[in-house]
């Protein structure tokens, strides 16, 4: 970029919102996917949605690449700006506008961080569900760009279940509204959920009107452990068959026990080839009830031990084991992948399986944990970046493991979202057909192909 | 414009030092756990700013991507040195320390800060540290517009690094090492305790020294203050000087190995955190570190000493009548992990109300000499801290550190509010009192 374009930009924003020093663009070159980096040529942090148009026309007349950039937490390089340009930074747009009650929605700026918006509204008995393993830092914009869920997912479902309306502003700058606070809205293509999950590859999006659901008044916890990872999952398919929707039904491997254990000393039984997490929520009568059957289906598919928490300090330590999950193997070695492949719930034993023979295959550290509930999973690869023998091999096992997903009729990303990471799979899921068909839609709205270039879809 | 120094010049210089430097960052995944706890990144919400981000700078400087700059040494000096990132990082990466060894390069590099630099140059002379201070003693009603009432002073001239603004606390005419003899008898000592004063309590809250004298006496202690002790290096080490830093670590060392002492009582986080971390900071040296691990063996916080070892007196406790709020200085709560014991240091002193404030452990802001050089950011992060001790209703809020009390204290008066703030040994003196006059 020219100091023209750099000075013009200052125009906009202000000479405080436009980073141009080396340190500043260095530090805006990556996010938490390890393995890309690229330096921005400018950083430019808007405080309106009007500057946000007006940064887009100003780019798209220009043809100059833009990145919209949250807390850059996303695990698919999604915000790196792999051809120079401009990443735009949202998060001065740190307000929540309003809490209906009424309507039980939030129109909230998309610069809000997640877990700021879940205290705000939890002081009236409500939840925003999504809640990815970086709640607390992550921001609305992204988890909504990336679609993004987390432990709740089973029974709540992800970002794109939780947003009605968003605002947005185009390519060549143009501002629209998506959707709104109707329940039942038809009117159209369903342009919210378009945008939702478009990683910023469509549009910016300034605002969003979010759904609140009440919290739920009680919770229990349990945990099962399994000698036998057929068992597991015949119990996870068994609770779904008995009418139950835990709000959690989480899994770790065998690698990922060993790990933990190691790690946090609590005690896991090293030989078991599973363990189970679940947790139900709702009315305390019912959660009473649903925490009984769930036992019996444990106990019947021969869990080697079932314990219930009956306290919040009991069901804290049940979680302690997979909160420690990728700590733990996050400092087995420098490097750590954490992937993203989901399968239909059904298919959860198989695809642990076809992960362990990979695993072993090609000499490459992987354990898994994940969202049993729903297909979730998370082959969680450590390595060393540096060490480019072992790279190789990693990468091998990275294309054998979304291979097996896709063939057991999963898809590359249940939360995570593809950027970069993941674009080597897209036309092996989605086929040329639907290749065609979502790069379509990208030229169509960004003809210039300046918003987050080469993601998601690709060259296009 | 400075020179730039370049990755490979630091390289030949100190090649094994960033090798490992290089494991240590390479252990930080990027996930962006720490944004959630680093108060200055709260308040920028500058990549540049939160430990992920110092040390993507550091990978880059020692990768050769960038040069040791200007803009690198102010990214690596705005840290509080509060460990909340390396409390929160999954990974297990010492964000702080790792930041502390980027000051260190910067230093090497560059030299130090100017303001800084005089400082330091006074730290390093004992002498003529005594001597400023002294001189700023006796004439401080003429450098210090006092604050009636309180422990503090708005700054009427501009000193070296200060904020005109900044209220502080007058330096003492006296220090408080000059106002007791060496050694303090009582009648049945129990133990022997050497006093570490460090340079906050010596020349400006004596009143902290002087209580912890009292409770120490009251429980039969006798208390050695060695006089020829000196700071303990901390402000030097943080500021990534630690070449002297080590200096004044053995100073102390000998210092205290010279009067035969059971314990050795700091009252002040930082100071008794960095007596028990003289052993990391001499790891290097054989001979020293074992005297460094014998030192730092027998180092306690007060509210520790009080506590663990001492079960002190509560029989002859009076009732203090006031509500109490705590401020956990990052030194105690995530360096020494001493929480626990300064509140039952309150909890058991008759009459007194105490409450939790919100965040009682988030950084205040001060951050040592941090506020010196960034007074304004160090400010916002402050009336965070002032708004959860307002909605307390609190009359007092008790800390264990010298600086967050001085650093509170100035954000009270600078946000119109009228607590007093003191160390929780203060308050623990006066129900000694109290219990005395019943
Ligand atoms: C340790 C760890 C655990 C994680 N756990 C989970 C998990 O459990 N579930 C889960 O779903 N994810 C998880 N993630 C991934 C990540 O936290 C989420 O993807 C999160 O949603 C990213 O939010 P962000 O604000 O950091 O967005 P960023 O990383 O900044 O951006 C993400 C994407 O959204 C785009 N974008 C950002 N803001 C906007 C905007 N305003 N308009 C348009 N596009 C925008 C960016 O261009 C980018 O493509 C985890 C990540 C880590 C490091
Ligand atoms: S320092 Fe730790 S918490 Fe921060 S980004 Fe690195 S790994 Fe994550
Ligand atoms: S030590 Fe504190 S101020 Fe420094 S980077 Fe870590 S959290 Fe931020
Ligand atoms: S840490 Fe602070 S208070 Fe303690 S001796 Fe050093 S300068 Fe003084």
């Amino acid at each position: 970029m020219q100091t023209t374009q750099i000075e013009a930009l200052k125009k906009i924003v202000g000479q405080d919102h436009v980073l141009t020093t080396p340190e500043d663009l260095y530090t805006y070159s990556y996010d938490a996917t390890p393995g890309h980096a690229h330096m921005p040529d400018a950083v430019v942090i808007p405080g309106t949605t009007q500057e946000v148009s007006e940064i887009m026309k100003f780019a798209n007349e220009n043809k100059i690449p833009v990145y919209t950039r949250g807390s850059g937490t996303n695990l698919s390089a999604g915000t790196v700006p792999t051809k120079g340009g401009i990443v735009l930074l949202m998060t001065r747009f740190n307000k929540i506008e309003e809490v209906d009650l009424e309507n039980l929605v939030a129109t909230v700026q998309v610069g809000v961080i997640v877990s700021d918006l879940n205290d705000e509204v939890a002081k009236n008995g409500l939840i925003y569900p999504p809640d990815p393993g970086t709640v607390a830092t992550a921001t609305l914009g992204g988890t909504i760009s990336e679609n993004a869920g987390g432990l709740r997912g089973l029974k709540y479902g992800v970002s794109k279940h939780y947003v009605m309306g968003l605002e947005v502003v185009l390519a060549n700058g143009d501002i629209l509204k998506t959707g709104g606070k109707n329940v039942k809205d038809v009117s159209g293509y369903d342009m919210t959920k378009l945008f939702t999950g478009a990683e910023g590859t469509l549009g910016v999006l300034t605002k969003a009107i979010v759904k609140l659901v009440p919290a739920p008044e009680a919770k229990k916890s349990m945990m099962a452990i399994f000698k036998d990872l057929d068992d597991a999952g015949r119990a996870v398919s068994g609770i779904v068959a008995a009418k139950i929707i835990p709000a959690t039904l989480e899994i770790m491997d065998n690698a990922t026990i060993r790990t933990v254990d190691d790690y946090a000393k609590i005690g896991l039984p090293l030989d078991a080839e599973a363990i189970l997490l679940i947790e139900v929520d709702g009315i305390p009568e019912v959660v009473e009830k649903e925490a009984t059957k769930v036992m019996e289906v444990l106990k019947s598919n021969n869990a080697a031990e079932v314990q219930i928490a009956k306290t919040d300090a009991e069901r804290d330590q049940l979680w302690a084991a997979r909160r420690a999950a990728l700590p733990a193997l996050a400092k087995l070695r420098p490097t750590t992948y954490v992937e993203d492949a989901t399968v239909p719930r059904s298919q959860v034993p198989a695809f642990l399986k076809a992960v362990k023979e990979i695993s072993a295959r090609n000499n490459v550290t992987i354990g898994t944990f994940g969202h049993a509930g729903d297909g979730n999973m998370h082959p969680t690869i450590v390595c060393d970046l540096r060490n480019k023998e072992e790279m190789e091999r990693v990468y091998k096992a990275m294309d054998e493991m979304f291979k097996a997903a896709v063939e057991l009729n999963g898809t590359l990303s249940g939360e995570h979202g593809i950027g970069l990471g993941k674009l080597p799979w897209m036309e092996y899921q989605h086929g040329t057909q639907g290749m065609n068909a979502m790069k379509a839609i990208k030229r169509a709205l960004d003809p210039n192909l300046i918003l987050n270039p080469g993601k998601l879809v690709g060259e296009c | 414009m400075t020179k730039q120094i370049t990755a490979s010049d630091i390289n030949a210089h100190d090649k094994e030092l960033l090798n490992d430097l290089q494991d240590a960052l390479a252990n930080c995944m990027k996930c962006g756990n720490c944004m959630a706890v680093c108060p200055i990144y709260k308040e920028t919400s500058k990549e540049s700013s939160v430990a992920r981000g110092k040390l993507a700078l550091m990978e880059a400087v020692l990768n050769g991507t960038l040069p040791i700059s200007a803009g690198f040494d102010t990214a690596m000096a705005k840290c509080l040195n509060c460990k909340s990132c390396t409390f929160k990082c999954p990974c297990g990466v010492k964000a702080d320390e790792l930041i502390l060894r980027g000051r260190q390069a910067a230093v090497k590099s560059r030299g130090l800060h100017p303001i800084k630099k005089n400082v330091f140059r006074l730290l390093r002379n004992r002498q003529l540290f005594d001597f400023a201070l002294k001189m700023g003693g006796t004439f401080g009603p003429l450098t210090f517009k006092k604050i009636p009432g309180k422990m503090a002073a708005v700054s009427r001239f501009p000193m070296p690094g200060m904020d005109a603004k900044r209220a502080t606390a007058p330096i003492s005419s006296s220090p408080l090492r000059s106002q007791y003899p060496e050694v303090i008898k009582v009648a049945n000592p129990k133990f022997k305790a050497a006093f570490f004063t460090g340079c906050t309590i010596n020349y400006m809250y004596t009143d902290v020294g002087e209580s912890v004298i009292n409770v120490l006496k009251e429980n039969d202690v006798e208390v050695v203050i060695p006089g020829t002790q000196h700071c303990c290096g901390t402000p030097v080490y943080v500021s990534g000087d630690v070449d002297l830093a080590k200096e004044m670590a053995k100073k102390t060392i000998e210092t205290f190995e010279k009067f035969n002492v059971d314990y050795i009582i700091g009252a002040c986080g930082s100071c008794t955190e960095a007596l028990k971390e003289y052993p990391h900071w001499l790891h290097d040296d054989k001979e020293w570190h074992a005297r460094a691990e014998k030192l730092a063996k027998k180092t306690f916080e007060i509210s520790e000493f009080l506590v663990d070892v001492l079960d002190f007196r509560k029989d002859t406790l009076g009732p203090v009548n006031a509500t109490v709020t705590m401020h956990d200085p990052c030194h105690m709560v995530r360096g020494l992990k001493i929480t626990k014991q300064p509140r039952e240091v309150l909890k058991a002193i008759p009459g007194l109300k105490f409450v939790e404030m919100k965040d009682c452990d988030r950084c205040c802001g001060s951050g040592g000499s941090f506020s010196l050089a960034n007074y304004d950011l160090s400010r916002q992060i402050n009336d965070k801290k002032v708004a959860n001790i307002a909605n307390t209703k609190a009359d007092i809020v008790a800390t264990s550190c010298g600086t967050c009390r001085m650093h509170i204290q100035d954000g009270i008066l600078q946000n119109d509010m009228n607590q007093d703030v003191v160390h929780t040994v203060q308050l623990l003196d006066r129900a000694y009192k109290a219990g005395k006059s019943k």
